[in-house]
Order: structure tokens, then C-alpha cells, then sequence
């Protein structure tokens, strides 16, 4: 059976190979976070000046917008690109394994997102869309708030994509727990490995909880249930409390996944080995940890009285510890190598700044006293684009063109993925960074018109916001253009630093790889 | 055009004629107008400077790495991968600056969450869009506050900002707000006054202010609560209590 090779569409459709399903998950991320920065591109044009003059008084598919960016981005961008598809290349790759440890329940994970997407798309043109934020806050996505369909299909959606990432995630925890190669201890695992891990318990242990609260949002909406409806003697309040439970957690699912790809990228580039691999890992430990007891951070204005509000703060600011420690062992990992500025390496170096600008605006919204002023402001929107936009979004880059000869066996220009770097720092910053003076001053989140005295920076972003998306599409030329030269990759590109298992074998890898284990010294 | 010229207007004149609105290109808070502010505004700067010396930091180390430790400047790479002193570090002083921040957090916090003894209450109900305010300390008389539209805008006035009905309350009383929603979660919030207080269905909330100086104050609703949550506006005019005592006569009859 080993060599087993289907071609044509069943090679794709019925796929259990674990190089397919990645490169669909690559593919089917990039799709989506097209789809995701037009829907961007759209509000933020709209905002460009005052009046709302591109969605006039349309303002309900302005709020379809936003959702739909957001809960693109989230779970059909960034998760399936880091979780599902560096995760499916690369974990059994980086431990030496032949592939994953289910390969049909890997397919049924992919499978599982189209259908999740069309349901999304679906929504957003039915009844109105659902104009409810990503968030879906009850009693607005109620069947008072939103009566159409809209909001079930969106909900459907979501479950689909929770399914998804669950049997991914199961995946990925025996494939790692079981299937490594002799000799390769939890603790000689790469740190790539060791995130993915973090991240496939994570999801298993919250997607459920955003499974059951948004089926009760929906027995709400439809079966005369009243968990959040408080005519009924149901709390609004309880569904915050539980989505955010999910919620936060969430956040280090997109990111946690980064923090394993810039590890490799900065010590293969630095040409030394990671600084400090066991504090790495607590680090990591840490924050998963801590992410489970702070959620209710997003919630600072509900009316929680002081005791909750000083513990909340008090949680969410320990965070900054361990994801300190990450920054300065990147840097000291940097410190006394020798630096090859390579593609990868400018967005990994591009991360470790931008991620500690969203840090440290973190530290500021921490403290429930400054939340108060600033929560569901510009200035909350500029946090978490930078931490997940400029954070997540560029490991994701830094994880594409370090592994881009390696999957396809054609090396990227050089010269043009520098460009698509630069565009796209200048982008994001000159977009993100004016929204913490808008917050400052008090413009609110989600609106589709503003105040004129807003217009500068409003301004300023969409321009930045234009820029960004011209750089998202000239990344996908740099796709082209290495397609079209194919310049060959060899197994190793980068050196003496890329010492995980993916550059002992050729470029591309065989269909099938590590039929026999490694050996680890 | 209409809106094109009142854009103009407002960026020739700006917006001084009002106590506190948002400014053409701020980048600060808006003026503090309530105690509460003004803690909230001095604990922001102490940690802007904590913050900005954090990224100074990073940037600082980030840059001499690169200039240092590049491949041309340094051909050879070391090969340590640990330094159980330096992990020690930078873990004992993120903990230390977190302690010096969390002092001043906590007391303010304390300061805004206990509201001292009230002179009047005001009650407002966020409604699919507009509020809904009434004054139960005197005689409970209420009425909505619709924000003008574009097309009623008198010159001066702002777009977005301006209501039919504002609230008043009396300058230099502790004035507190009660605060729940007819419909969906709306959030009432005057970031000169730094309040933000979610209305919810079925829940009361409560915050409090003290605003000395008289003026107009805008706030915009702050949670999403459906097509038009970018348009219904809070505008709060502090007036001395004499005047506040004669609106408030008027008021009743008018609201009756």
C-alpha cells in the first residue's frame, strides 16, 4: 500500500495524504483571507471619510461586513493556515513520522471547512446577514434582534468549523503523543511541535464550549428556550461569559501556533539553537494556562463590581510575563549569531516588534480602570490587529516563505518576497497604528459613520488599509512568479541552521516520506 | 454636499465652542471633566511611559542584534542556548513593573467603583436607537433623546453628536446613573466623563460623575446594537444648579 498514488481529483478530494491536505488548507486559507481583506477593503473604504459614502445608509451590511471579516479571518484564515496547514505539513514532517495518525478523519477536517464557509456566504446574504459582530452578543443576535435565518446559518457555520478544528486537533495530539520517531523526546520535539500540541488541547477544550453556547443561542432563537433571554429569566450576561470562556483562549489558538513557527524561523536564521527551549515551553505552558482564567477582560463594562474587575485585571496583566520571556529568548537567540536576513527572518524580526506594540497596548487594556475608556474603541481594534494581524498574520508569512521550497520544491525571488514585506509592514502600520490616537479620543468600534472630527486618521488608515491589500495581492504574484521560474529548492536551502527533520529529506518531500522511522541522535 | 460642507466648517472652526467633543487629529484623551477622568488620565500616562520605554527597549535590542549579529559582522555564530541569570531577569522585572503598575490601577478603580453619596440620580434606558432618560428625584419626569440628522443639522451643531433632547445635571453634584436597556445591550458612555456602562436587558447598572465645569458633553453608544448603533449620540450639558433648577421646571412641564 505504501505506494499508493491516486492522481487527478481523487487525489485531492479523497485525500488521506498529509502533504495534500495541508497544501489545501494552504490554499483554501488564502482564498478565504482574500475574501476576508475585501470584505476590509469594502468598511474601510466606506470610513475613509464621513458620510458613508460607499454603503450610503446600508448600515446593516456594514455590520455583515465586519462579522464577516472577523469570522473569516478567524477560523478560515489563520487557524486553517497555521493549525491545519503548517500543522498537516509539517508535524509529521518535523518527528519523523510517515503521516498523520488518522488520515481520513484528516480529510473529513478539511472536508468539513468548505461547507462551513458556503454556509457562512450563505448568511450573510440572507435576511439581511447577520449583523451581530463575531461575537454574536444575545439579546441582538436573538430572535428579536436578528428574525431571519441569517444568524442559524452563520451559527451552523460555526459548528462545522468547531467540528473541524476538533478532529483536526485530535489528530495532531496523537499523531504527536504516538508517532514520533525513537529517540525523539517530548523534549527534543521542535518548538513548532510542542505549539501545535499546546494548541490542539486548547481547542478541544474550548471549541466545545463555543459549540454549546451558541446550539443554546439557538434553541433561544427557534425552540422557545430562554438561557439568555431574560423576559424568560435568562441572562444576557451568561453568554458573554461563556463565549468569552471560548474567546480567550481563541486568541492563543491563532497566535500560539506563530510563536512555534518564529522560534524555528529566528534560530534557523540566526544559525543557533533556540535560547532557552525549556523556558520557551513554560512560557507557553504559561500562557495557555493563565488564557483560561482571565475571560471575562473583554467584559470590564458589564457591571461586575470591584472584586471581579481587580482579579480580571490582575490575571490578564501575569500574561505579560511569560510572553516577555518569549520576546527576550527570540532576541537572545539572535544575540551572538550570525543573522541571514532572508524573507522569513524580516517577518519574524517584524513580528517580535509589532507583537510587542500589541503587547504592551495589552498591558494598558489589562487595567479595568483604563478599559473603562477605552473598551469597544479603535483603540481595542488597534490592539488586536497588531497582536493577531501584524502578529499572527506575519508568523503565518514567516512560516509560508520559510517553508515555501521545501513544499512545492521551487524557491520563492528572493528579491520579491523583500518587497511583499516591505509593502506590507508599511501597510498594516500606517492602517493599525492611527486607530490607538482614534480610540484615545473616543471613537467607538463597529461604527459605520463617524464624527468629523475623526476624519484625519481615519484617512491615513484607509490609505494604509490599501496599501495592505495591494501587498496581498502581490504576494500572491510571488507565488506566480515561483511557479513559473521553477527554480529548484534544494533539500536544505537555508544552512547549517535548519536543523528539524523537513530538510533531511528532498524538495518537495516524496508523496510518501519516513516510511522508515529516523534515527535521532 | 450638505455633509461635505459641515466637514469643512467643523475642520476651519473646530469644535471649541464645546466642552468636550473629540478634535481634527487627536491623539489624547479628551479633556477630563470628572474626577474619575482625571485618575484614569494620570494612571494612562504613568503606564504610556512604562510602555513606551518597554518598546524602546525591544526596539533598541532588536536593532543592535542586527547591526551586531549579522551574518557579515559576525560570520561565525556562538552556539550557548542558555543563561539561567538573564532568564531570571527578564522574569523578576516584567513581574516588578507589573507590581508598580497595579498599585495606582487598583486604587483607581476603587475610586470609580464606589459611588460616593449621591445629590440627584439619573436613569437611562438604551433603546433600537435612542435613549430614554428620567429623573426620579424630581417629580420622575422623562423623555427621549433622538440624534439630529443630517439634513436638521443648524450650523455649529455636530454631526452625529448633536440630539433634540440633552441631559442636564447640575455641575459640582455627584450625580449618579442607572442604567439598563429596553431591547438589545446598548452601552452609555462620555469619554471626557470616563464612564462606560453597558445597558443590559434585565440588569441595572450603576456609575457615577461629578462634573465641575459647565459645557456640553458627547458620548456615542459603545456596544453594537444593530444598524444604527453609530447614531444615537449622548450629549450632556452641565449647567450651574440654578439653571438646573429651572430646567428642570420646565422640563416637567414640557416632558409631561
Amino acid at each position: 500500500m505504501a505506494d499508493t498514488h491516486p492522481t487527478g481529483i481523487k487525489r485531492w478530494i479523497l485525500s488521506t495524504n498529509h502533504k495534500d491536505i495541508g497544501t489545501m488548507y494552504l490554499i483554501f486559507a488564502i482564498a478565504s483571507g482574500i475574501i476576508g481583506g475585501l470584505f476590509s477593503l469594502v468598511f474601510r473604504l466606506n470610513l475613509a471619510v464621513p458620510g458613508s459614502l460607499l454603503l450610503g445608509d446600508n448600515y446593516q451590511f456594514f455590520n455583515v461586513l465586519i462579522t464577516g471579516h472577523a469570522v473569516i479571518m478567524v477560523f478560515f484564515m489563520i487557524m486553517p493556515a497555521l493549525f491545519g496547514g503548517f500543522g498537516n505539513w509539517f508535524i509529521p514532517l518535523m518527528i519523523g513520522a510517515p503521516d498523520m495518525a488518522f488520515p481520513r478523519m484528516n480529510n473529513v477536517s478539511f472536508w468539513l471547512l468548505i461547507p462551513s464557509l458556503i454556509l457562512l456566504c450563505l448568511s450573510a446574504v440572507i435576511d439581511g446577514g447577520p449583523g451581530v459582530g463575531w461575537t454574536v452578543y444575545p439579546p441582538l443576535a436573538g430572535s428579536e434582534g436578528h428574525p431571519g435565518m441569517a444568524v442559524d446559518l452563520a451559527i451552523f457555520s460555526l459548528h462545522l468549523a468547531g467540528m473541524s478544528s476538533i478532529l483536526g486537533s485530535i489528530n495532531m495530539i496523537v499523531t504527536i503523543f504516538n508517532m514520533r520517531a525513537p529517540g525523539m523526546t517530548l523534549l527534543k520535539m521542535p518548538l513548532f511541535v510542542w505549539s501545535i500540541l499546546m494548541t490542539g488541547f486548547l481547542i478541544i477544550m474550548v471549541i466545545p464550549v463555543l459549540a454549546g453556547v451558541i446550539t443554546m443561542l439557538l434553541t433561544d432563537r427557534n425552540f422557545g428556550t430562554s438561557f439568555f433571554v431574560p423576559e424568560g429569566g435568562g441572562d444576557p450576561l451568561l453568554y458573554q461569559h461563556l463565549f468569552w470562556f471560548f474567546g480567550h483562549p481563541e486568541v492563543y489558538i491563532v497566535i500560539l501556533p506563530g510563536f512555534g513557527i518564529i522560534s524555528q524561523v529566528v534560530s534557523t536564521f540566526s544559525k543557533k539553537p533556540i535560547f532557552g527551549y525549556t523556558g520557551m515551553i513554560g512560557a507557553m505552558l504559561a500562557i495557555c494556562f493563565i488564557g483560561f482564567v482571565v475571560w471575562a477582560h473583554h467584559m470590564f463594562t458589564v457591571g461586575m463590581g470591584f472584586t471581579a474587575l481587580a482579579y480580571f485585571t490582575a490575571g490578564t496583566m501575569i500574561i505579560a510575563v511569560p510572553t516577555g520571556i518569549k520576546i527576550f529568548s527570540w532576541i537572545a537567540t539572535m544575540w551572538g549569531g550570525s543573522i541571514e536576513f532572508k524573507t522569513p527572518m524580516l517577518f519574524a524580526i517584524g513580528f517580535i516588534f509589532l507583537f510587542t506594540c500589541g503587547g504592551v497596548t495589552g498591558v494598558v487594556l489589562s487595567n479595568s480602570a483604563i478599559d473603562r475608556v477605552l473598551h469597544d474603541t479603535y483603540y481595542v481594534v488597534a490592539h488586536f490587529h497588531y497582536t493577531l494581524s501584524l502578529g499572527a498574520v506575519f508568523a503565518a508569512f514567516a512560516g509560508f516563505y520559510y517553508w515555501f521550497g521545501k513544499m512545492w520544491g521551487y524557491q520563492y525571488s528572493e528579491c520579491l518576497g523583500k518587497w511583499h514585506f516591505w509593502t506590507t509592514f508599511i501597510g498594516v502600520n500606517l492602517t493599525f497604528f492611527p486607530q490607538h490616537f482614534l480610540g484615545i479620543a473616543g471613537m467607538p468600534r463597529r461604527i459605520p459613520d463617524y464624527p468629523d472630527a475623526f476624519v484625519g486618521w481615519n484617512m491615513v488608515s484607509t490609505v494604509g488599509a490599501v496599501i495592505s491589500i495591494a501587498a496581498s495581492f502581490f504576494f500572491i504574484y510571488v507565488i506566480y512568479h515561483a511557479f513559473k521560474k521553477k527554480n529548484k529548492c534544494p533539500a536544505n536551502p537555508w544552512g547549517e541552521g535548519a536543523d528539524t527533520l523537513e530538510w533531511t529529506i528532498a524538495s518537495p518531500p516524496p508523496f510518501h516520506s519516513f516510511e522508515v522511522p529516523p534515527k535521532i541522535k | 454636499m450638505r455633509k461635505i460642507y459641515f466637514l469643512l466648517l467643523n475642520l476651519l472652526y473646530g469644535v471649541g465652542a464645546y466642552a468636550d467633543a473629540p478634535k481634527p487629529w487627536q491623539i489624547n484623551f479628551q479633556e477630563a471633566a470628572t474626577p474619575v477622568m482625571e485618575r484614569v488620565e494620570s494612571l494612562h500616562n504613568f503606564l504610556m511611559i512604562i510602555m513606551t520605554g518597554v518598546v524602546v527597549i525591544v526596539m533598541f535590542l532588536l536593532i543592535f542584534v542586527c547591526l551586531r549579529y549579522n551574518s557579515k559582522a559576525n560570520p561565525v555564530p556562538n552556539k550557548f542556548s542558555h543563561n539561567v541569570t538573564m532568564e531570571i531577569i527578564w522574569t523578576i522585572i516584567p513581574v516588578i513593573l507589573l507590581v508598580i503598575i497595579a498599585i495606582p490601577s487598583f486604587r483607581t478603580l476603587h475610586y470609580m467603583e464606589h459611588t460616593p453619596k449621591a445629590d440627584l440620580t439619573v436613569k437611562v434606558v438604551g433603546y433600537q436607537w435612542y435613549w430614554h432618560y428620567s429623573y426620579p428625584d424630581h417629580g420622575d419626569f422623562e423623555f427621549d433623546s433622538y440624534m439630529i440628522q443630517d439634513k436638521d443639522l443648524k450650523p455649529g451643531q455636530l454631526r452625529l453628536l448633536e440630539v433634540d433632547n440633552r441631559i442636564v445635571i447640575p455641575a459640582g453634584k455627584v450625580v449618579r446613573i442607572l442604567t439598563t436597556a429596553g431591547d438589545v445591550i446598548h452601552s452609555f458612555a462620555v469619554p471626557a466623563f470616563g464612564i462606560k456602562i453597558d445597558s443590559i436587558p434585565g440588569r441595572t447598572n450603576e456609575t457615577w460623575i461629578k462634573v465641575d465645569k459647565p459645557g456640553v458633553y458627547y458620548g456615542q453608544c459603545s456596544e453594537l446594537c444593530g444598524a444604527n448603533h453609530g447614531f444615537m449620540p449622548i450629549a450632556v450639558e452641565v449647567v450651574p444648579e440654578e439653571k438646573f433648577n429651572l430646567w428642570v421646571e420646565e422640563a416637567k412641564v414640557k416632558f409631561q
